[in-house]
């Protein structure tokens, strides 16, 4: 964001320097609530299309209409797809925050900006593109209240010329995304024709960036992980949703939403699940309990707030072990914080969410495939450790576009863990819920409705004994409370593993998760070619953590653990977790002002904290 | 010795059994531990002689509560029912999720006046709009018995506790509250009124909705006393039926007429009928509007007003609302729930 985010810029074009080809970000500063999503959407397929891979982060306010939201586009022939702090060209929309937006570029960049902001006026040593918006937008003939609409594809059509995209490109970007409205379609396609035209008659190209062709998004999907999740959910058959909106994870079940009528509703008309807005956070999870002790797949999403309501229930769930799947989003906190930023710091609050001694299962999804993928991995292990399992996303995971392969058609059958049936109970003649009947500490099962006398078990947060039977001595309760850590121990072989990039040779080693990784990939190669500085790197998947992640520490002389939150809440974590003559061989890079982390800022840190 | 003859024992009497073959003892829980006296217990009676005549199979039966002496009760009846005691005012929420995911299931929650009332505010209101199928039970005592004895939200104002101290805050009437919020069977009663907690309790499972029964349940420790408007004296002094309530199950025939000028019959979802038979003025349980100004007007006159207030048996419930499969979402195979490799190219090629 323009405003608090003023680097050093260093790679920017200068003028009379060589083209820059598929290697740069664009900014788009506009104001919340004027469409500017769409063209924003039509500039990044546009690129996209072109076979240049791509990233789109939305900086947007907590409101409705009228604040300044600034989206980034970034194109990058060697497929880095984190943020980028630098920007090359600026397409300023907005009169509030024009000046500032100008004056945080480095000198060289380049700005397409509404004439009369006059913005050439604020500094000299950057490219101005003036454009008339608001004639332009008279002559393309919209009704006035549409005209601040097109007036942002406006600047697709202006941008495309300048970058020398295809534009067949953004016209079959514009069908695209109005593929259902043929009278907007319509509308968007003369207005960016507008843009265009304008460009090529008026404006002189005097930067060095430019879009060409290549091969690099052939057969690949551009998707938002909230969005991926929900086709997660669905294809891992999950039944119940229940819920309760809130930034950044209300997309996650209203696009749930729609696939589910459209693929999980049969000929008769009849759904194969529930979804249901819940009064609130408690309601939310307390229903997903219910359901899940009745022996549905369910799930909620929600974000930091929400996580801390769910708290007690989380406890119950816990102790009296049923499975829940609870897709957190993070976003900045404490408290409503940022609401519409991202973060990676509800780690320890979600580990050891509720009281006495609670730790859950947590996933960490870095891409779009895993927010598809971890949907089974998270259902799979709740119902087999009979236990809340939480999916680790963020607002920057959740609510961007990213460019991915297509998801792969899940081959492993869903396992519903230990359920018995009445087959199974006649043959037994009974059972103990809570007794570890195979040694892995998770008990069996059955499920409200089996039609057998000895079916039934109270389910109770207050002591028990193996039968469910109320209890308050203290070896009841101490055996049980060990049976289920030794659940969490099982557990530690069962969840995703960690991925290890680099030789694993190398003397510094990085560990990372989630969405800081993609900032780790393009790091790693600045320290590598920028500072000879080689490392190896530890992407962990989930928590609790599995040998690897011990062995990884082991082997380093020391470990920077890197990630979005302002206490290191990984590092602490993996702290409890290693041998203590281990723990001095971490250190902490921390990232915490909302916006998505970039490499840039972990390379620097990294080798400051080097002492180079 | 004189001879003796072997004559054979007469056959013992076959136990009695109801409908589908169950005695009253397949309907039984564990030992109560709540006072000796306390009304809890009697409405537990009343559940298991309800459930028993009407032949429920107990399997099918899923018990809910929250947190306080009343929820503690699921653990006294029907052993053979999956039972879920959950978090303090938070048991509706638990109930909704288990409908939800087998709707198949006969859901009775049992619950508090501190439990649904303060705690259990938000959840209750919730419950009572979506017209979730549930018997939801409170156990109205006006005190927080197993806190040893604070006020709760239905005590009466100028209510004592032990210690003499008054109350000074209005009550709530959760019936009011339920009526105006979408149940669709809503009616209070007395746990020292067997007969007609018994036959409210039997009309409750022929319903199809929330029934929503306030049970005022005198807490012989804490709430017992003179200067309590909770007591067992006090309930059996200012207790005033609305009517006569009487119900026919749908197996059981109809023989016995009824005079449709003193009587309001309501036939039920499963055809049950459910008789309200006048004991003073014209009352009509469909008319929501009707059933409020009733209740204000007793409570006006210091009437504790008890029977069928509000019944609507032909709202579709939550679960119908849903439109969800025969069979219950929890045990849909894999078949039915993971869509097909088509389907997920459809998806992609959408995203392309």
């Amino acid at each position: 964001m323009a405003t608090i985010d003023i680097v050093p810029q260093e790679s920017s074009g200068q003028l009379g320097q060589k083209r820059v080809v598929n290697d740069m970000s664009i900014q788009v500063a506009t104001v919340n609530g004027s469409g500017s999503q769409s063209s924003n959407t039509v500039l990044l397929r546009s690129i996209f299309q072109m076979g240049v891979p791509i990233s789109g982060k939305n900086m947007f306010p907590s409101n409705i209409a009228g604040l300044p939201t600034w989206y980034t586009i970034r194109a990058s022939k060697d497929g880095y797809i984190a943020r980028k702090k630098e920007i090359d060209l600026l397409i300023a929309m907005n009169a509030e925050t024009a000046q500032d937006d100008v004056k945080t570029l480095s000198p060289g960049a380049s700005v397409i900006y509404d004439e009369p902001l006059a913005l050439d006026k604020v500094r000299d040593d950057l490219v101005y593109y003036p454009v008339p918006f608001d004639k332009l937008a008279a002559t393309v003939g919209a009704e006035a209240k549409l005209r601040k609409l097109i007036k942002n594809m406006i600047y697709v059509g202006v941008a495309a010329q300048l970058l020398e995209i295809d534009y067949t490109e953004v016209e079959k970007a514009i069908r695209k995304q109005f593929a259902t409205k043929a009278k907007a379609a319509a509308l968007n396609l003369a207005a960016a024709k507008a843009g265009h035209d304008y460009a090529i008659a008026n404006l002189k190209k005097r930067d060095p960036f430019c879009i060409q062709r290549m091969d690099k998004t052939k057969g690949k999907i551009i998707v938002d992980g909230n969005s991926a999740a929900a086709m997660g959910c669905m294809f891992a058959g999950c039944t119940v949703v229940t819920w309760y909106p809130i930034t950044p994870s209300s997309s996650l079940v209203e696009t749930m939403i729609d696939y589910m009528k459209e693929y999980r509703v049969g000929p008769d008309g009849k759904a194969t699940f529930a979804i249901v807005q819940a009064e609130d956070e408690l309601a939310a999870v307390g229903m997903v309990i219910g359901a899940a002790w009745a022996g549905a797949r369910s799930m909620t999403a929600t974000a930091g707030p929400g996580i801390s309501l769910m708290a007690e229930f989380a406890g119950l769930a816990y102790y009296v072990e049923v499975p829940a799947v609870i897709w957190n989003i993070q976003r900045v906190g404490p408290s409503t914080g940022l609401p519409t930023r991202t973060a990676q710091g509800d780690v320890l609050s979600t580990a050891f969410l509720s009281h006495g001694d609670t730790k859950h299962i947590m996933l960490f999804p870095d891409s779009m495939i895993e927010c598809f993928t971890m949907a089974q991995d998270a259902f799979d292990l709740a119902e087999r450790f009979q236990t809340p399992v939480f999916v680790m996303s963020d607002l920057d995971l959740g609510m961007n576009n990213w460019m991915s392969d297509p998801f792969p058609y899940p081959e492993k059958p869903i396992d519903r863990g230990k359920v018995l049936t009445k087959a199974n109970l006649e043959k037994a003649g009974g059972f103990a819920r809570y007794r570890d009947v195979d040694g892995d500490g998770v008990g069996y099962r059955t499920l409200p409705g089996t039609d057998h006398p000895a079916a039934a078990y109270f389910a109770r947060g207050s002591g028990h004994n193996e039968k469910g039977q109320y209890s308050e001595r203290p070896d009841d309760f101490e055996r049980n409370m060990e049976r289920i850590n030794k659940k969490f121990e099982t557990a530690r072989s069962f969840v995703p593993r960690p991925e290890l990039a680099g030789s694993g040779k190398a003397k510094v080693g990085i560990i990372a998760y989630g969405t800081t990784h993609w900032a780790i990939i393009e790091s790693r190669d600045q320290l590598s070619k920028e500072h000879k500085l080689e490392t190896d790197y530890l992407r962990v998947l989930a928590y609790p953590f599995t040998r690897e992640v011990h062995d990884f520490i082991a082997q380093h002389d020391r470990t920077y653990v890197v990630e979005q939150n302002r206490d290191g809440q990984m590092a602490s974590l993996l702290k409890l977790d290693i041998k203590a003559e281990l723990t001095p061989r971490l250190r902490s890079i921390c990232h915490v002002h909302g916006l998505p982390i970039d490499a840039r800022s972990v390379t620097d840190e990294l080798m400051m904290m080097e002492g180079k | 010795m004189g001879t003796t003859t072997n004559t054979p024992a007469p056959p013992a009497p076959a136990p009695k059994t109801n409908r589908i073959g169950l005695q009253v003892l397949d309907y039984r829980g564990g030992k109560t531990t709540l006072c000796a006296g306390c009304g809890h217990n009697a409405i537990s009676e009343r559940i298991i002689d309800a459930m028993y005549e009407m032949g429920v199979p107990p399997e099918r039966v899923a018990k809910f509560s929250g947190i306080g002496c009343s929820s503690k009760s699921p653990a006294y009846f029907m052993n053979r029912s999956h039972s879920f005691n959950s978090v303090h005012g938070r048991m509706p929420s638990v109930a909704t999720g288990a409908m939800l995911a087998n709707k198949n299931l006969i859901a009775l929650g049992v619950t508090g006046d501190g439990d649904t009332v303060s705690i259990g505010a938000g959840q209750f209101v919730h419950l009572m709009r979506r017209n979730l199928p549930i018997i939801y039970i409170i156990e109205d005592n006006g005190c927080y018995g197993l806190t040893k004895g604070q006020f709760s939200a239905t005590a009466d104002l100028g209510s004592t506790l032990k210690s003499g101290i008054a109350n000074d805050l209005p009550p709530v009437d959760t019936c009011a509250m339920a009526i105006q919020l979408g149940a669709t069977f809503v009616g209070r009663s007395f746990s020292g009124d067997k007969k007609q907690l018994h036959t409210m309790l039997k009309a409750a499972i022929a319903h199809n909705g929330t029934v929503m029964l306030d049970v005022v349940s005198p807490c012989v420790t804490f709430n017992d006393h003179v200067g309590s408007t909770k007591s067992y004296k006090y309930m059996q002094e200012h207790e005033e039926p609305l009517h006569e309530v009487s119900f026919v199950p749908s197996f059981e025939e109809i023989n016995v007429d009824y005079d449709p000028g003193t009587t309001f019959e309501v036939t039920m979802h499963d055809g049950s009928s459910l008789r309200l038979k006048k004991l003073e003025q014209e009352y009509d349980p469909t008319d929501k509007i009707e059933a409020v100004q009733r209740l204000m007007k007793s409570h006006a006159k210091g009437e504790v007003l008890t029977g069928v207030f509000y019944i609507n048996a032909k709202a579709p419930s939550f679960i119908d609302m849903l439109n969800v499969t025969d069979q219950p979402l929890a045990t849909l195979p894999e078949s039915r729930t993971r869509p097909s490799r088509e389907a997920l190219a459809q998806c992609m090629a959408e995203l392309q």
